[in-house]
């Protein structure tokens, strides 16, 4: 990797002033994305801000009718919470499948949701759950928190704080996983929440999307037959060695049949 | 049997350090002064080279030099050797391009070194590396086969016209053509064998080190053959006499034959390092091992086979093609040829065997010997079409191979492409790997399956393989540039331990226990006073080192040889001590007895009497105990075996998941079953990773390595793989005195026809005769799709 900077602040306040001014500088989570890149030499920050001293980015709340999860929580301990495994058993799913057990243990909850990878499994969940970014400025709604593939709306210097899930009635996840790297080719999030259901896929497309015939077949009938016969445009979603978009749209409807099976619909 | 000797379980002595992360590989090896060096590699798979700048790298202060095929050129014998050649069906040698170390005008794939930068940090030379300014007029390339031979295909040699290295053949033509015009049946296949990346565990590494005093070179290097390596690199790159070059390969972290090969990288650091006056020191990561280790197999070919109205096999036509890459790797040659159409009789009495094979460049890393090496892709195409075949007669798998096996009083057992069988039992092990497998349960597995909404289908492969290439007078006929025999000393210290130098190297194997076991057996000394050397050219004898399946029954029965000699003279000593006939005295659990007395001496006696011989025959006996002989085999040895695979394929997403799996195998004679076992499990995995999931894809337009990381590439992981139920039936070698034959690479040779050959089973519902190797979910997906439209 090239040669940066490296900062660990203890306060959001402190990460802030490094960040200000300073377009080249780049926060760190657990660097499951960010340091193989670097390693790659595709990136070359010029400063690294280590956002893992900040105690108050990381752990899980509960409060009344929702989950909040601090950025720099990890997936180990989301996918190991009880509180998490007993209120949204589909998050926890999808915690216990990103990577493998030394990605789950490095990364973060806040990394991955602000990276918006297009094969990361969390948008699914911040998208499907209807979730509220928290950041240090603002709350933002997830239906307008990705943008594109590697955009969010976040600002430059806005740093992504903790992620609110409200309870869903019901939820389930299911992944299609990259043979190779485990990443998803298609994972969808069927939930039913207090404001309909709600389905989300990521994987498949530039950055994690909704799928709307789909949540009007499931409104009418949570079960995964309502998606039978139900087809999925190919022609915006993503094609690699691994699977061409026919083949993505295809496992989009299987996924999400699978998601509504394991939300006990 | 002892407790540590010939048949025993002995834990391997080795892993204490490779676990507790004691083991000294190349890159834990540093030296005085040592500088490093970064390898600047074409990102064109096709190209003239215009101007090298590096002003701008050397104006680095950490930088020491920048060097470049002109500056090699100039000062080295010649390029990197290739030790197998083959000749065209006209007799005409193959066409055989110059393999510069660094490329001089032309870089013909992404990954061609075509500078170094040394500088006094690896992270510094890398930086510098970037700053390299190579212009480079782009021409067209191809990298795939079908492309390569097209008219108008882009000419990667002036020597190769149409990119042909060679075009050879083996068997009888006219033969196969008679059978097939007798044949009242006849299968026939068009198959490709999937372009594999090898990824040994510890990336390649290599350590130049030059005295100027001595005017000695050193070389640290990942080879699976360090003899091999200065033999080809002094003599034919650098032009180093043999008594001022020492190769050291120490612990070595797996090579699956990528670590054969003389690499670039090793002639680079070494003659870099006395141009320097510096140790050099070069380390691959992972994606420079991607473009720069030498891949395997990559074939495509046809395959027909004649039958009569019972389905015996008449003949066998295969045509192959087969890519080497941009430039012939070490023993790329022998890969397509005598490691391969040699084995397409496999283990039946097909009376006609003809193959032509035609080996292609393109514009890829260098083909050359992975795993298996030729046998996997023989006994692939083979048990493919013998499945066909199958259903073309109304057979069964099991009886159409029934019919046509090899008997067991078939031995030694002429096969129409050269080799002859020693020994096997074809029946015995298939018998096994029926029952291991509970094969008459499956249409309640079958069903269970069903219930959950899964495909289960079942495939068998039953394979030979030859291990142990030789004898070398044989192989030289063949085209090999080298001698295939082994070395081995027994050096048996004053004080009664013993000391094995071994011509032959562990990289995974566990010599350091399997030959301690033999010697514990031959001369009854504690298996932790055995010590086993290997690796090192300034310490062990001349060796061939360990490709092949060729470490036991080449490397141990030159062990075996010297322990030969050890035995005769410490018989000699003892007789002299006991004051008995050299003929009375027996030699058994580390004492030597006159027999029928208690009158004995401890082979510790023996031992010190030859090192401090004052009470000793010095008129008709040297003093010292130490022995070295040379082996060279009287034949290949033939494993053989029987896998059945079962395997569970989801419908709605194409995912294959192998649920069952069990190997029945017949090595000969077995020293640890342990370690056997766990070669089998190696290999089987690296199997059922070609039959599934690893795939080398290039774009065939620019010639880019797509799965050039473990991102896309797929190896196959804990999860993807059963437990396995592997099980032996011993038939003995005839040729040499253990009875042993090998078994490192039968796991990679049995295992994919078993996997795919399951996979089209449970296709079979939907009219699926064929499916693409390698299965992934995609293409069993697609399959499906088709078959259903």
């Amino acid at each position: 990797m090239y040669e940066f900077n490296y900062h660990r602040p203890a306060s959001l306040d402190e990460a802030k002033r490094i960040l200000s001014g300073n377009d080249e500088a780049k926060l760190l989570g657990g660097g499951m994305t960010l340091l193989p890149t670097m390693k790659m030499r595709l990136a070359q920050p010029s400063d690294l801000v280590d956002l893992s001293a900040i105690a108050s980015l990381s752990g899980i709340e509960v409060a009344g009718d929702s989950i909040t999860i601090g950025a720099m929580t990890t997936h180990a301990q989301v996918a190991a919470s009880a509180e998490v495994s007993s209120r949204i058993a589909a998050l926890s799913v999808l915690a216990s499948g990103i990577g493998d057990a030394q990605v789950r243990n490095r990364g973060t909850i806040g990394g991955s949701v602000a990276n918006s990878d297009p094969a990361a499994d969390y948008p699914a969940a911040v998208l499907g759950l209807n979730a509220t970014v928290i950041t240090d400025e603002r709350e933002i709604a997830a239906d307008d928190f990705f943008t594109g593939m590697f955009e969010t709306a976040l600002g430059p210097q806005e740093i992504l704080t903790a992620i609110r899930f409200p309870l869903p009635k019901r939820a389930g996840y299911a992944k299609f996983p990259n043979p190779a790297s485990r990443y998803a080719v298609a994972g969808v999030m069927v939930a039913e929440t207090g404001n309909g259901v709600r389905v989300a896929v990521t994987g498949a497309g530039a950055n994690a999307y909704r799928v709307s015939e789909m949540e009007s077949a499931l409104s009418a009938n949570f079960s995964a037959s309502a998606l039978d016969g139900l087809a999925v445009d190919a022609s915006e979603l993503n094609g690699d060695l691994h699977a061409s978009p026919e083949y993505r749209a295809h496992l989009v409807v299987v996924m999400a049949k699978r998601a509504v099976a394991a939300a006990g619909g | 049997m002892s407790e540590n000797g010939i048949g025993a379980a002995v834990r391997r002595k080795e892993d204490h350090r490779f676990i507790t992360g004691g083991g000294r590989y190349t890159d834990d090896i540093n030296r005085p002064n040592q500088v490093y060096a970064y390898v600047v590699r074409s990102p064109l798979a096709h190209a003239r080279i215009t101007g090298i700048d590096a002003s701008e790298a050397l104006s680095r202060d950490d930088v020491i030099a920048v060097l470049t095929g002109a500056d090699m050129a100039a000062e080295v014998v010649g390029g990197l050797p290739c030790g197998w050649g083959v000749c065209n069906k006209d007799g005409s040698p193959m066409a055989e391009p110059a393999h510069p170390p660094l490329a001089t005008d032309t870089v013909r794939y992404v990954g061609d070194q075509v500078a170094v930068v040394i500088a006094t940090s690896r992270a510094a030379a890398r930086d510098a590396a970037e700053l390299v300014d190579v212009d480079y007029d782009e021409l067209p390339a191809v990298t795939d086969l079908a492309s390569a031979g097209a008219d108008g295909a882009p000419q990667i040699w002036e020597e190769a016209p149409a990119n042909v290295c060679f075009d050879w053949e083996i068997g009888d033509s006219a033969a196969v053509d008679e059978a097939f015009s007798k044949a009242t049946q006849t299968a026939s296949l068009d198959v490709v064998n999937n372009r594999l990346i090898p990824n040994a565990m510890e990336p390649r590494a290599a350590i130049g080190d030059y005295d100027r005093g001595k005017d000695e070179y050193t070389l640290f290097t990942t080879s699976q053959n360090p003899h091999v390596i200065r033999l080809l690199m002094g003599a034919n790159v650098l032009g180093i006499p043999e008594h001022k070059l020492r190769v050291i390969a120490p612990d070595v972290g797996g090579g699956f034959g990528s670590k054969i090969f003389h690499y670039a990288e090793e002639a680079i650091v070494t003659w870099a390092s006395k141009r320097l006056g510096r140790p050099v020191k070069w380390t691959a990561d992972r994606s420079e091992s991607f473009v720069s280790d030498a891949h395997g197999r990559d074939h495509i070919s046809h395959a027909e086979i004649a039958m009569n109205d019972d389905g015996e096999f008449l003949g066998l036509r295969v045509r192959t093609t087969a890519n080497l890459g941009a430039y012939l790797s070490t023993f790329a040659p022998s890969v397509p040829t005598y490691l391969y159409a040699t084995l397409l009789a496999g283990n039946y009495k097909t009376p006609a065997v003809y193959c032509e094979v035609k080996a292609m460049f393109t514009n890829t890393v260098p083909v050359d010997a992975y795993r298996g090496a030729g046998r996997p892709e023989a006994s692939y195409l083979l048990e493919r079409l013998v499945d066909k075949a199958a259903k073309v007669a109304g057979l069964t798998p099991i009886e159409i191979r029934r019919r046509n096996f090899v008997p067991n009083d078939g031995f030694p057992y002429q096969t129409p492409v050269a080799l002859e069988y020693d020994s096997g039992d074809y029946f015995a092990v298939l018998d096994k790997a029926l029952e291991i497998s509970d094969y008459d349960n499956f249409a309640a597995r079958k069903k269970a399956s069903a219930n959950k909404g899964l495909l289960r289908g079942r495939g068998l492969s039953t394979y030979i393989e030859a291990c142990g290439i030789a004898p070398s007078n044989v192989a030289g006929a063949l085209g090999a540039r080298a001698g295939l025999y082994e070395s081995g000393t027994v050096r048996v210290n004053p004080t009664g331990s013993v000391t094995v130098l071994t011509g032959s190297h562990s990289h995974g194997q566990g010599h350091e226990t399997t030959f301690a076991q033999l010697v514990h057996e031959a001369l009854g000394v504690d298996i932790d006073a055995i010590e086993v050397v290997h690796g090192d050219t300034g310490k062990i004898p001349f060796g061939m080192g360990t490709y092949g399946s060729r470490s036991l029954a080449v490397g141990g029965m030159a062990l075996v040889a010297a322990l030969d000699k050890i035995k005769a003279k410490a018989r000699k000593i003892a007789a002299h001590l006991l004051e008995a006939s050299e003929d009375d005295v027996e030699f058994e659990n580390g004492e030597l007895r006159i027999a029928g007395t208690d009158r004995a001496v401890t082979f510790g006696d023996v031992a010190l009497a030859a090192y401090v011989p004052h009470n000793y025959p010095l008129d008709v006996l040297e003093p010292g105990l130490e022995e070295t002989a040379f082996y060279d085999p009287k034949n290949f040895t033939f494993p053989a075996g029987c896998h059945i695979c079962e395997v569970e394929v989801d419908p709605d997403t194409g995912v294959v998941n192998v649920d069952r799996f069990c190997a029945a195998d017949d090595f000969g004679r077995i020293i640890n079953p342990m370690i056997v076992e766990g070669q089998v499990h190696g290999g089987v995995t690296q199997g059922i990773g070609q039959a599934l999931f690893e795939e080398c894809v290039y774009d065939n337009e620019s010639g880019q390595l797509l799965s050039g990381s473990m991102m896309d590439y797929c190896l196959p992981k804990a999860d993807n793989v059963p437990n396995f139920d592997v099980a032996t039936n011993v038939t003995l070698c005839q040729h040499n005195a253990l009875g042993v034959k090998g078994c490192g690479e039968a796991g990679a040779i049995g295992a994919p026809p078993a996997v795919i050959n399951a996979v089209v089973d449970a296709l079979s519902e939907y009219g699926v005769e064929d499916i693409a190797i390698p299965a992934t979910p995609q293409r069993v997906w697609q399959a499906i799709q088709s078959a259903s439209r």
